[in-house]
């Protein structure tokens, strides 16, 4: 660790990683739901457990983000954050509201109050107080990084880090209308929810890619940023008019049914070039640097996040098939791959690579690391294929035969039942990782001896 | 690095390259579907296309053709330092796009007193998203003349020329396909 105040990320990292286990333990019991419907019926219905699950990945996953940025500006820029202070107290404010937003739901608390209780959206939604609390910690934390790097050293991963950051940031504004017709308030809840997940995070997924390549293959950096430039000029210009794809049956103009079949069926292209930088970088790289679990991670993420994201997310993005899939289990295992290979296989490999160097300990225990990369990696690559092959059946009996909902449901129990085994594998996995990240305190293997047998 | 060396070897910049390509991509792709719609109903396609302003078109295939070649004879002045001639071109290259967009205005115009918008037949949903597009491009295009012609150094030349053969290439695959295909 080069500067004081990477140190900030440490916190960032701790609470996303609860966050995280917090997150796949609802998915658990969300998977549990769907094989036993009546299981928590009264206490916590399944539409709170959805929401938990969905909004902790989210909230999760913009604290890594923020973590990550704490940690590599100040490398990038070669000088320190401008005001942990702020850093801490824009981490506080985001656990705050997450924890009020967790309370209100579970417990429905002030409900019918404009300020305190729920908006009553299917998404986008907190109380106003979270949202204000939101914006607040997110320009805390847009002044912060801006002035650090301002200040400091201007590097393409950086600029690119923060204009995805700003992105983020300024779309969000979108969560405060809150229109009655049902079909506007989905129209701009895209706004957010596209616009983050296949436009701005992108920026900030290949900006720390890139970051990471750089640190671990010792590939030049003038060859790293123009695939940079590269790779977000192809993710902006598919990504924004793709938002389309979700504009198909909401009563928006017909038009945008070409408009998103076409532009989205482009956002496969961005995703390849990060696969393929990610690949070519390391064999170019002259570097061997020990951290292999980083190492992993990354390679996985930029992998995993092609097929869930790129080719899963292709699967049904044409009109012409969407018109069939829409919200069937298709959408589920797009959605679980593509956020797992993108998002959170990138926010685990920064932690792979920067907790040993924020705890002293570099690099150790790589070992337990990558088994549960192959843990998790597996029971999500089986639940994806499980969730295709029951959306399948589904969309024929349901949509091409006319089957009535609950039918189909009944019919496809057996693929809820493997989908719930192969949650339970995420969730070891995922426990592993965090196991394996703060409990031991020397390497389980030494490096070298695995390859010794083999000889 | 042998990948890198071939990158090098393009002329004008490599972005505008990446946008040039995903702008094809659009546009074949449009162009594309727009076929595989009309082998749906041919004949309706047919009478959809007879309102179309074949003449008015063809005038404005010239228009861009010519516009094109104007952007491109700048940058060969520029490289001989003739500055004054080069942004003459440029500014006549942007004007002949305005005259593109006047007369495609009208065209509009004209369609709307008729009646016709988007949801009319399937062939002008196709006709508005593609040349609407177009025109849109058209008009990006006319901007980054103008402000090529301010800052008249040759990369600069290079990369407006760049974008604006793009866009001129664009209407060459539209104007038979959407306007002639019988």
């Amino acid at each position: 660790m080069k500067y004081e105040s990477q140190k900030i990320a440490y916190a960032y990292f701790a609470v996303a990683m609860a966050l995280f286990v917090i997150q796949v333990l609802g998915g658990l019991l969300a998977g549990l739901i769907y094989v036993s419907p009546n299981f928590l019926s009264e206490l916590l219905p399944f539409n709170i457990v959805r929401m938990l699950h969905t909004n902790a990945l989210i909230v999760w996953l913009i604290l890594g983000f923020f973590g990550a940025a704490y940690f590599l500006i100040p490398e990038e820029a070669e000088r320190e954050i401008h005001s942990p202070k702020l850093a801490y107290l824009q981490l506080i404010i985001l656990v705050v509201g997450t924890l009020g937003v967790v309370l209100t739901y579970t417990f429905n608390l002030f409900e019918g109050n404009w300020l305190l209780g729920k908006e009553g959206r299917e998404f986008l939604e907190q109380p106003k107080w979270v949202k204000a609390g939101i914006v607040v910690a997110a320009l805390i934390f847009l002044y912060n990084v801006s002035m650090t790097v301002l200040k400091g050293k201007k590097t393409a991963i950086s600029n690119i880090l923060l204009l995805g950051l700003w992105g983020l940031a300024l779309l969000f504004l979108f969560a405060f209308y809150n229109p009655g017709n049902l079909a506007l308030d989905k129209q701009y809840w895209w706004y957010v929810v596209h616009l983050w997940v296949e436009g701005v995070w992108e920026l900030i997924m290949a900006s720390i890619l890139a970051y990471l390549m750089l640190k671990l293959t010792g590939v030049d950096r003038e060859i790293v940023e123009k695939w940079l430039y590269v790779i977000v000029a192809a993710a902006l210009f598919s990504g924004i008019l793709g938002t389309g794809h979700h504009y198909y049956w909401i009563g928006t103009p017909a038009y945008w049914q070409w408009i998103g079949s076409i532009f989205s069926s482009l956002e496969v292209i961005p995703f390849f070039a990060m696969m393929a930088f990610a690949f070519v970088m390391v064999w170019k790289g002259r570097r061997d640097h020990p951290n292999k679990a980083a190492l992993l991670w990354s390679l996985g993420c930029a992998t995993l996040a092609f097929f869930g994201a790129g080719v899963w997310g292709f699967l049904h993005t044409l009109h012409g098939v969407n018109y069939y899939t829409h919200g069937t289990q298709i959408t589920a295992a797009h959605g679980h791959l593509a956020f797992y290979g993108a998002y959170v296989c990138l926010n685990l490999a920064i932690f792979s690579y920067a907790m040993p160097i924020l705890k002293n300990r570099d690099p150790y225990n790589q070992v337990l690391n990558m088994g549960s990369f192959w843990l998790m990696t597996s029971g999500m690559v089986f639940m994806t294929f499980v969730l295709t092959f029951g959306g399948t059946v589904q969309t024929h009996m349901q949509r091409v035969i006319g089957d009535y909902f609950m039918d189909v449901q009944d019919q496809i129990a057996i693929f809820y039942w493997m989908r719930f085994g192969s949650g339970v594998v995420v969730v070891l996995g995922a426990l592993l990782f965090v196991y394996s990240i703060w409990v031991p305190r020397k390497e389980v293997i030494e490096p070298g001896a695995a390859e010794t047998p083999a000889e | 690095m042998s990948d890198a060396s071939l990158i090098d070897e393009l002329p004008g910049e490599l972005l505008m390259w990446v946008l040039i390509i995903s702008e094809l991509l659009v546009f074949g792709a449009g162009l594309a579907a727009f076929m595989g719609v009309r082998l749906t109903d041919p004949a309706g396609f047919a009478e959809a296309q007879s309102h179309l302003h074949r003449t008015g078109a063809a005038f404005n295939t010239a228009v861009l053709v010519t516009s094109g070649y104007l952007a491109a004879q700048a940058l060969r002045w520029r490289q001989v330092a003739r500055r004054v001639p080069a942004r003459i071109a440029l500014i006549s290259a942007a004007l002949l796009g305005v005259v593109f967009l006047i007369i495609k205005g009208t065209e509009y115009a004209d369609k709307a007193a008729q009646g016709i918008n988007y949801e009319t037949h399937p062939f002008f949903l196709f006709y508005y998203l593609l040349t609407g597009f177009h025109a849109a491009h058209v008009l990006a295009g006319v901007g980054i003349l103008l402000l090529v012609s301010w800052r008249d150094d040759a990369r600069n030349i290079e990369v407006g020329a760049q974008f604006w053969h793009m866009v001129d290439l664009v209407w060459i695959m539209l104007f038979p396909v959407i306007y002639l295909l019988g």
